[in-house]
């Protein structure tokens, strides 16, 4: 960490290093063009868990270095988790159920998948 | 938590007299850490609300994976992008004026405040202008999705949603003609799709290439895409409120290495923000 002499350092908290934001800013930026530019090549169905991995790096860099989960308490951290767990219980069991019937329910409510 | 700020070194007669620190906390690092764990619970639920539109995204688009497709289209890529980037570089000064406030470098606070500020009023700006076109054009939800001009006929037709009783018009409509590699033939922009089928297709069920333009009930991409990016917009509005109350308080000097939770706090919040259209972008824009 770069320490001035005229900088006054808090008590507490942690002050994120630059190196750590800029860092975390181009990986951002650079990950941006790479979903982007993914979209490009047809993979089928694996488009959309590249474009999702992708997406899921992103929101960790943000989540680690501009929101100083990295340097914080783990028990912040530990909160964070356990919502993204929930929200991922939600949308799976949602997911299986609706993978389950929903499309026969309604005939031609769903042609591309249950013709 | 108060393991490690009992083990800490607090100057607690140095922090009695700060004015920001409220009666019932003991110091401003418990102050500081009670703050943040509740603007971590609060994040959460934001996650949560967020999750139940992200649930319907995906059921919606499992099923329906011919409208995502084809109604993607009409969604601007490179606007999409250009804001993803704005959005980024916003977390960056959001994320420098932290630190400019824990090191009680005033003047650079402000700047990057102000910065945040231009940048989540051109992430709003840019969304304006893409609601402005679907809005002209009739790309909305509901009812109310109806694409303007001499398709307008036609496409109504095709809305009609198919009910188990009327088991005869589910079979007028070809079912080959919603699948995938069809609707993919979408014309690339709205004005050609609106002009080339403006020659009066009277009874559209008679005519099949008419269908395979155009899946049934697209209005349910348009649906789910300006009930999650109006939240989102609704969000960055809410961002923007506090940020110039930040960028108010910054220029009164009220923050510095002993008083900075309220930046810290809202830059979380604002990263947040960030973070859900990192995921609303591919989703959206990015199908295919």
């Amino acid at each position: 960490m770069s320490t001035h002499e005229n900088e006054r350092h808090p008590d507490f908290g942690h002050v994120a290093p630059l190196k750590a934001l800029f860092g975390t800013f181009g990986a951002l930026l650079v990950l941006t063009v790479a979903t982007y530019g993914a979209t490009y090549i047809d993979l089928g169905p694996l488009n959309i868990w590249i474009a999702l991995g992708i997406a899921v790096i992103k929101g960790s860099l943000v989540a680690m270095f501009f929101m100083h989960l990295w340097w914080d308490g783990k028990f912040n951290a530990f909160i964070l988790i356990c919502g993204l767990l929930f929200v991922m219980i939600f949308i799976g069991i949602a997911m299986l159920d609706s993978a389950q019937y929903q499309a026969e329910l309604i005939p031609g409510y769903a042609p591309a998948i249950h013709p | 938590m108060s393991d490690s700020q009992s083990s800490s070194h607090v100057d607690s007669a140095a922090h009695a007299a700060n004015p920001n620190l409220q009666h019932h906390f003991d110091s401003m690092e418990q102050q500081y850490e009670s703050g943040k764990l509740g603007m971590w619970l609060f994040l959460v639920t934001e996650i949560l609300l967020f999750g139940g539109l992200f649930c319907a995204y995906a059921v919606y688009r499992h099923n329906h994976p011919e409208i995502f497709t084809y109604a993607h289209q009409f969604l601007d890529k490179s606007l999409g992008g250009f804001n993803t980037i704005v959005l980024i570089v916003s977390s960056l000064t959001m994320a420098m004026a932290v630190r400019a406030a824990q090191l009680g470098q005033r003047r650079l606070l402000t700047t990057c405040l102000a910065l945040t500020l231009a940048c989540a009023f051109l992430f709003l700006g840019v969304k304006f202008v893409e609601y402005e076109h679907k809005w002209k054009h009739g790309l909305l939800w509901g009812k109310n999705y109806e694409v303007q001009g001499e398709m307008a006929g036609a496409t109504e037709a095709l809305m009609i949603p198919a009910a188990p009783s009327q088991s005869g018009s589910a079979a007028d409509v070809d079912p080959n003609a919603t699948i995938l590699p069809r609707a993919a033939r979408a014309p690339e922009g709205l004005a050609a799709e609106v002009g080339d089928h403006g020659d009066g297709v009277a009874d559209a069920a008679d005519d099949h290439a008419t269908h395979g333009l155009e899946p049934k009930n697209v209005h349910l991409f348009f649906g789910i895409y300006f009930v999650m990016t109006g939240l989102h917009g609704i969000h960055v509005l809410a961002g923007i409120g506090v940020i110039t109350w930040l960028l108010i308080r910054s220029l009164r000097g009220d923050f510095g290495p002993d008083y900075f939770a309220p930046v810290d706090f809202t830059g979380l919040y604002w990263h947040v923000v960030d973070l859900i259209w990192i995921f609303l972008f591919p989703l959206l824009y990015l199908i295919d």
